[in-house]
């Protein structure tokens, strides 16, 4: 047996320890919605009296994790490639639950804040522009003084999905950026230095003058950073907030969610943000797994996007607007038992 | 014979073979960890062939591996910790070993020696961010150079501080065993204490400190954590000491948890079999070399 595989089933056979009852759910993935989902899964629990186990493993892990079926549900910030699809022993719905967005950090000593557009951003991260006083950032950004200073940029230095939606945008805003760097958890970056995980990076960006770097949202809020206002397709410069995160989501979306909204097409939309989702098996008959717990699943899949989306605000993530709420729900009620859908 | 005596021999020979059984499973173990990291390994090397150690790109989104600049961010740190730290090593055992000992002041140095050295290596990654990254900051102001305050020499200052205590401890056990008549002898031809540590002492007990220097270097080697929050995490050979780089191990944490395609997961585990390897050559010699001592 491949080493690969014996350990999703150890992590597995931990995690069910927990899984004494018919209806508890186990589920395992991205790390980036593990305070909210923390906050639901109890406020849930406590009130149908199920436990539910969310372990922060990781958007990679969760999938490895669902593909082995040791768990019930998987939670990822990256879509399924096609490749990784193909791989799945069964059909996997991508069930959005909340929005995230990347925000642009920096460490300058100025008042005002920093207007910044794809070109700007995309050109400091490829190492094009190496000072602040740039005549580019100077004129989106007049009446501020900018220092004649390097700017240094930080970047993850762990695998993750917020690089992974962050190097999304870059790869659709420059062509440079997709030939030469291209997307993924962990890319080849052409400057800077790295932090593990969000606080790493904030805690660089922090102490490092004259620096530059990329965190979600709520880490800038908590870390009272400054972010800059990024222009989005539509040419307006807009702010990082949960409801302009929210607003990147409207717009045309297929049904089966699996969507990247970096660089919206949405006019008020910001436009580095992304979906995070719950990944489960479209037919939960697999395993002997049992009615119960499909049945279990079904039902905090609904209360997640309902009743559920009045815990995100106050932990700072974007509720699902309620075109993409519709399009959850329809993908909620596809999922079967045995062939048939469950009630 | 009596019945007894039968019994007690069972039972004897039973705890032996126990006892033989654990100890078996502890080679099993490292042969069998060896062997499960050359194994998954293997798609790696098939695949990447020797410009896994002669390339300079790691870029897991078009799958081009080489390890070469973590290897020789790892060599770098290792050494520049050991050049860092051996003074002060040599110089603390020496103390202890000769001049304090026995004493209550060389008791107390004990105890924060072994205290140092039980400090879990996240609180060292800590205190590195929050007070050495600043001090190298002003430093590199100082001489003209992009001010980060992370990289290689950071990690080097952090590490040093992390394997004094292994050097001390290992150097003042053989400068006490140099034995007290030769010392005395010298001291009776009228050397100083100055010039019987250095023609008596460190000439006598150099092997043994040689080994504590390599076993040093060993944990210096694999160090993660302390490493992964100040040196800066660049996945690049490093042009200066003040470079931002990457260690073997850092790479491994940073990357295992989210890396998706076969061949980026066989590539890390590539670099764990490098790293242990290269742990592995580092502990046997200084094995060996305290061996040679202890025949002597």
């Amino acid at each position: 047996m491949k080493l690969t595989s014996i350990v999703p089933l150890l992590i597995g056979a931990l995690l069910s320890i927990h899984n004494a009852f018919s209806e508890d759910l186990t589920g395992a993935g991205a790390s980036f919605p593990y305070p909210l989902y923390s906050k639901m899964f109890s406020e849930y629990g406590k009130q149908y009296k199920i436990n539910i186990n969310y372990q922060s493993i990781g958007s990679g892990g969760g999938i490895k994790q669902l593909l082995a079926k040791t768990i019930d549900f998987g939670g990822s910030d990256a879509i399924m490639s096609d490749e990784q699809l193909s791989k799945a022993p069964g059909k996997i719905l991508h069930i959005p639950t909340c929005l995230g967005s990347v925000v642009i950090v920096y460490n300058l000593n100025i008042k005002d804040e920093l207007k910044l557009t794809p070109d700007v951003i995309s050109d400091i991260f490829l190492g094009k522009i190496k000072k602040w006083n740039d005549p580019k950032i100077a004129e989106l950004n007049k009446g501020i003084k900018l220092p004649d200073a390097n700017i240094s940029v930080v970047h993850r230095s762990d695998g993750s999905g917020t690089t992974a939606i962050f190097t999304d945008y870059l790869s659709k805003v420059s062509s440079e950026w997709k030939n030469k760097v291209g997307t993924g958890t962990s890319v080849n970056w052409p400057v800077g230095i790295g932090g593990k995980g969000n606080e790493g990076v904030a805690g660089l960006v922090k102490q490092v003058p004259n620096s530059i770097g990329y965190v979600e949202l709520i880490y800038a809020i908590q870390n009272k950073m400054n972010y800059a206002a990024i222009q989005n397709k539509a040419g307006k410069f807009i702010k990082p907030t949960l409801e302009s995160t929210s607003k990147a989501a409207e717009i045309e979306m297929p049904d089966d969610m699996r969507i990247s909204i970096t660089n919206t097409d949405s006019p008020d939309g910001y436009p580095i943000a992304g979906f995070t989702y719950i990944l489960v098996y479209q037919e939960q008959k697999y395993d002997n797994r049992s009615l119960a717990k499909a049945r279990s699943l079904y039902k905090l899949l609904n209360w997640i996007i309902n009743e559920g989306q009045k815990f995100t605000t106050p932990l700072h993530y974007a509720p699902l607007p309620e075109a993409a709420k519709k399009k959850a729900q329809a993908l909620i009620q596809s999922i079967t038992y045995d062939g048939k859908p469950i009630e | 014979m009596s019945n007894t005596y039968l019994k007690e021999r069972r039972s004897e020979s039973v705890f032996k073979a126990l006892l033989l059984l654990s100890s078996f499973i502890i080679i099993i173990l490292l042969f069998s960890i060896t062997l499960t990291l050359i194994i998954e390994s293997y798609p790696s090397i098939k695949h990447n062939g020797l410009s896994l150690l002669t390339g300079d790109i790691w870029d897991p989104v078009s799958e081009k591996y080489s390890i070469l600049p973590f290897i020789v961010g790892t060599f770098l740190t290792s050494i520049l910790a050991l050049i860092i730290s051996t003074p002060f090593s040599l110089a603390a055992s020496l103390y202890l070993g000769e001049y304090a000992e026995g004493k209550r002041s060389s008791r107390l140095i004990k105890a924060v020696l072994d205290l140092l050295a039980g400090i879990p290596s996240i609180i060292y990654g800590f205190w590195g961010l929050m007070v050495l990254v600043p001090v190298v900051r002003k430093f590199e102001e100082l001489i003209g150079i992009p001010p980060l305050g992370i990289g290689i020499f950071t990690a080097s200052l952090i590490l040093s501080i992390m394997i004094i205590p292994y050097t001390t401890s290992i150097a003042r056990e053989v400068i006490k065993l140099v034995p007290q008549d030769i010392k005395e002898a010298a001291y009776s031809l009228g050397a100083t204490r100055f010039e019987v540590i250095r023609d008596i002492i460190i000439p006598y007990a150099k092997s043994g400190i040689f080994a504590g220097i390599l076993l040093s270097f060993g944990r210096a080697f694999g160090e993660t954590m302390a490493v992964t929050m100040v040196i800066g995490n660049a996945n690049y050979i490093p042009k200066s000491i003040f470079a931002p780089a990457n260690t073997m191990a850092s790479v491994i944490a940073n990357e295992f948890a989210e890396a998706t395609s076969d061949l980026y997961i066989s590539t890390l585990i590539s670099l764990g079999l490098v790293l242990l390897i290269m742990s592995l050559i580092v502990n046997s010699i200084g094995r060996f070399v305290i061996m040679k001592l202890y025949v002597k």
